[in-house]
């Protein structure tokens, strides 16, 4: 019976190509599973589990360049895709721009959040290079932080804005 | 100097670059995935519960019911030993009390066949007449909600009172006779949840020496290693807690929720078996903060002088009594005397209810309180014609002033009473009216068309630790390259404790940040420490560092001394180095004398201290807001939020800014948006985040955060609280601004845009009893 069972899910297995943070990877999974989860099983643990239905951001990756919900999105979907996690955000020992701000500015509390809004605002940054304070918040609206009331983060990211920069 | 500074979180790299800090991010391998059957009544109890068709799936490794554990009547609450809530509780029970309660649980290979094994269990349930209400539940003839024998520590079961409590100074009925103006109202107060962006979740295991491990995103390892080990009946030395980064707890954490049950499945499957709340369960089956219905009876002289305050709480703790009684005493103790009042009365009820539980919740019973205290002293200022800054400057408590209440009320035993040695309130509130141009936009008519403004404010304050209960200890052992690991048991659940604790540390002993190396909250290799809560880790973990600290120097400059031929006395440290007050001046590096003390010397730099308080210095905060109301939906936005608080010195300016700010956002969201809704049955309708409705970046108003530092005696380097005390302003704030906007009272929360509008238009009721005016 246990055998059956696993025999059945195996063959609807399929197996996919895809690059996470720069690297090719070979993924066997199923149809159903979510981005998420086989993300976390990867060892991708920088990608947040808040709350499975959208609403949180905690889980915010970029596929392409755009700032996706992974507990939305099929890892099937995924295929032939660029994923950046927040993992591939730092080059080495050499933290990105926002990562730095947002140390600098005191806008990390628990962290939880925290991966899924620097990649919104990378995500945001690199479309528009000089968004105005209400821009950034109304992109952050896809980022529930329970710690910070936003307002060193939204800080940290306007630093960045070029306008923040002159 | 390093106390003082804006460093950047010790903690912090690791968490921008998403490295796996937090609970659930470790792969062990064979982990199951534990869930637990959530009851569907609100009152009822198990008449048949069979398991065997979901022990047979394959897949499953342990289903749970009453039947297989031992029955310890126990509190969930993460308190001191002994625990003031009720040991109303058990792992499992043949009874439920709320809609969520433990029915069983199972651990299963993957979390798919442990949902199926859950609705496999065949439970035949005689369903008892459920109580939601908290009138209805003191009722005569109410269903009795814990009518087990063995339960202890409830005040009344028969009338499903948990808890009581009645504190008097002087006497208020013979005060109410001489007052000139004596104004009472009801208030109604909302179930806001923590909503944590980590849920709660918990990954036991047995190690190879046969105990059990629990890593748990927990506010309180110690608490909770020693109630499962009472729970599991096992020694406390055979339970180790780890608490890694946490993410956010806000008090739902200082609760004993997951780890009892998993190490449960664990010892049953001899598996690792990880249990993680859905965002669902964590909305009801986690807990949240007590709703009350608060009475506020306040009489004044014709001069603004108080002369007498009651308050009268009815409050319910849901079905089980966890913080039940010390967060509805903290709603009188904390709340009452900021005021100079001679006459002070404080009576609660604290009720069961088949509801969700109700626990800790940053603010501890005191936003509740606040709201109608100060929505009151807002109405009196009205009345007396005077301006609300200046009737609460009139009576608010200064320094040297002694709170007599906090004496009589401690938490769940008497209390000690609170000297006040720091007070920066009067500044407070003169730097916040500026923030927010109070004299002039108070002068400002609402406006002419639909949508009007108004401002509005609140004083509050709180407490930084719990006198005489709270206690610490740090160890520091020194390197031979000069640096420290300092192990502290105080829980970083994401406010900065680490980084504060090492700042005070690396500030002691005369050596840079990069020279603490920190671990906190792990039962095994950190030294004891009650926990995150009641705002206490700043002043009392870093009490017990800096003790530490200095006990740890007294050696580093013994040493030092020999190898500078200088007497002790004649030494000077800073820098990483020890030096001579010589001039010129000789110094050793750190790392010489480390060298010396353990390849020379044959010694261990090495020391530790435990620290209390037998007093707990109030921070005090001021808060103002300006809102918008649009009288034609009800829709209330607030446009700027100003708090201006006194937290003694900030140890980190930039993180204390922060905890405001996250304390006013969820103080805003207690007010306008937030509140956990149950149907007739007890069963939960808004247990999501799109109909609950926290706030997000773009619903955040401007927001003015002032520093109002005091040097408190009592604190490590001047130092009180910050994390809770700014939680208990915004609601009274906006709701006098709405007052102000409107001319309409709210008392109830949360304040929705269609309570507004119900308030709006009801019919205008005479305010208050004016006697002789």
């Amino acid at each position: 019976m246990r055998q059956m069972h696993s025999k059945a899910m195996h063959s609807r297995m399929m197996q996919i190509r895809l690059t996470v943070n720069g690297q090719d990877v070979g993924w066997t999974i199923a149809p159903g599973d979510l981005l998420l989860d086989i993300l976390r099983r990867e060892g991708y643990f920088g990608v947040k589990r808040g709350c499975e239905k959208g609403e949180c951001g905690a889980c915010t990756v970029l596929i392409n360049g755009k700032a996706v919900n992974s507990c939305l999105m099929f890892a099937a979907h995924a295929e032939g895709c660029d994923v950046l996690t927040i993992e591939g955000l730092a080059e080495g020992d050499r933290l990105h721009p926002l990562q730095e701000a947002f140390l600098d500015h005191g806008a990390v509390q628990c962290g939880f959040c925290t991966g899924g809004m620097i990649l919104n605002a990378k995500a945001l940054l690199d479309r528009n290079p000089d968004p105005t304070e209400e821009e950034v918040r109304a992109v952050m609206a896809g980022n529930y932080c329970r710690c910070t009331g936003y307002e060193k983060p939204v800080e940290a990211v306007m630093a960045l804005s070029r306008g923040g920069r002159e | 100097m390093i106390v003082g500074q804006n460093v950047r979180k010790v903690d912090g790299v690791k968490l921008v670059t998403g490295r796996p800090a937090f609970t659930d991010d470790i792969q062990m391998s064979g982990m199951l995935i534990g869930k637990i059957l959530p009851s569907p009544h609100a009152h009822a109890r198990i008449r048949r519960i069979d398991t065997s068709k979901a022990k047979a799936l394959a897949g499953v490794h342990a289903v749970l019911t009453y039947q297989d554990v031992p029955r310890v009547p126990h509190t969930t609450a993460g308190q001191a030993w002994p625990e003031p809530s009720p040991y109303d509780t058990y792992l499992l029970d043949s009874k439920v009390r709320f809609v969520g309660d433990r029915v069983a649980a199972v651990a299963a290979e993957t979390r798919a066949i442990a949902e199926k094994a859950l609705a496999l269990i065949e439970v035949e349930y005689e369903v008892l007449p459920a109580v939601l209400g908290i009138e209805e539940a003191m009722a005569p003839g109410a269903p009795v909600i814990h009518d087990e024998p063995d339960s202890t520590k409830i005040y009344d079961r028969s009338r499903n009172i948990a808890g009581y409590i009645l504190r008097e100074i002087g006497s208020v009925e013979a005060a109410f006779r001489e007052c000139d103006l004596i104004v009472e109202r009801e208030f109604r107060t909302g179930r806001q949840q923590h909503c944590p962006l980590e849920t709660h979740v918990t990954i036991a295991w047995v190690d190879p020496d046969g105990r059990l491990t629990i890593r748990s995103s927990t506010q309180v390892p110690f608490h909770a290693r020693r109630q499962v080990a009472m729970i599991l009946q096992m020694p406390v030395s055979q339970v180790h807690v780890i608490k890694p980064r946490i993410g956010g707890g806000f008090g739902g954490k200082q609760e004993m929720l997951l780890e009892d049950i998993c190490g449960a499945l664990a010892l049953a499957s001899r598996r690792p078996v990880k249990i993680e709340f859905s965002r669902e369960e964590e909305f009801y089956m986690a807990r949240s903060r007590h709703p009350q219905i608060l009475r506020m009876k306040m009489g004044v002289k014709r001069d603004g002088t108080f002369l007498a305050s009651q308050m009268t709480v009815a409050a319910t703790t849901g079905a089980y009594g966890s913080h039940s009684t010390t967060v509805q005493g903290n709603t009188g103790s904390k709340v009452l005397p900021l005021y100079r009042v001679p006459n002070m009365r404080f009576e609660c009820h604290v009720v069961y209810t088949n509801a969700p539980v109700a626990g800790a919740f940053r603010g501890y019973g005191c936003p509740q309180g606040f709201f109608a205290q100060e929505t009151v002293v807002d109405e009196i200022a009205e009345r007396l014609g005077m301006d609300p800054l200046a009737l609460r400057r009139k009576n608010m408590i200064g320094l040297g002033d002694v709170d007599r209440l906090s004496a009589q009320l401690g938490e769940g035993r008497e209390g000690l009473p609170r000297v006040m040695r720091s007070c920066g309130l009067p500044e407070c509130l003169d730097r916040g009216a500026a923030a927010i141009e109070w004299e002039r936009k108070r002068a400002t008519p609402p406006g002419k068309g639909p949508v009007k403004r108004g401002v509005g404010m609140s004083c509050s304050m709180q407490g930084s630790g719990i006198a005489g209960v709270d206690w610490a200890t740090a160890l520091l052992r020194m390197n031979e390259d000069g640096s420290f690991f300092l192990h502290v048991g105080a829980s970083d659940v994401g406010a900065g404790a680490d980084t504060v604790l090492s700042q005070i540390a690396a500030e002691t002993l005369g050596v840079s940040l990069d020279k603490i190396v920190i671990t906190s909250g792990d039962t095994d290799t950190t030294p004891f420490d009650v926990g995150a809560y009641a705002s206490s880790t700043t002043i009392i973990s870093g009490g017990a560092v800096k003790k530490a600290a200095e006990k740890v120097r007294v050696k580093v400059l013994e040493v030092a001394a020999g190898l500078l031929a200088t007497p002790v006395e004649r030494l000077g440290w800073g820098d990483n180095r020890v030096y001579t007050l010589d001039d010129p001046p000789k110094s050793v590096s750190m790392t010489e004398i480390a060298l010396q003390a353990m390849y020379k010397d044959k010694m261990q730099i090495m020391d530790g201290a435990s620290h209390f308080n037998t007093d707990s210095p109030p921070p005090f905060c001021a808060t103002f807001a300006e809102v918008e109301v649009d009288t034609e939906t009800g829709k209330v936005r607030v446009l700027h939020l100003a708090t201006a608080v006194d937290p003694g010195t900030a140890i980190n300016p930039m993180q204390a800014e922060g905890q405001v700010e996250g304390a006013v956002a969820q103080g805003m969201g207690y007010a306008l948006t937030e509140e956990l809704l149950l149907d007739d049955a007890g069963r939960p309708l808004n247990a999501n985040f799109l109909d609950y409705k926290i706030f997000s970046a773009m619903d955040m108003p401007k927001l003015t955060t002032i520093l109002v530092e005091t040097e408190e005696p009592l604190g490590p380097y001047g130092a009180k609280s910050i994390s809770e005390v700014p939680i208990n302003g915004p609601a009274p704030a906006i709701a006098n601004a709405i007052y102000h906007a409107t001319g309409v009272r709210m008392r109830k929360l949360p304040m929705r845009p269609e309570d507004v509008l119900r308030e709006l238009r009801a019919v205008r009721v005479p305010e208050g009893e004016l006697v002789g005016v």
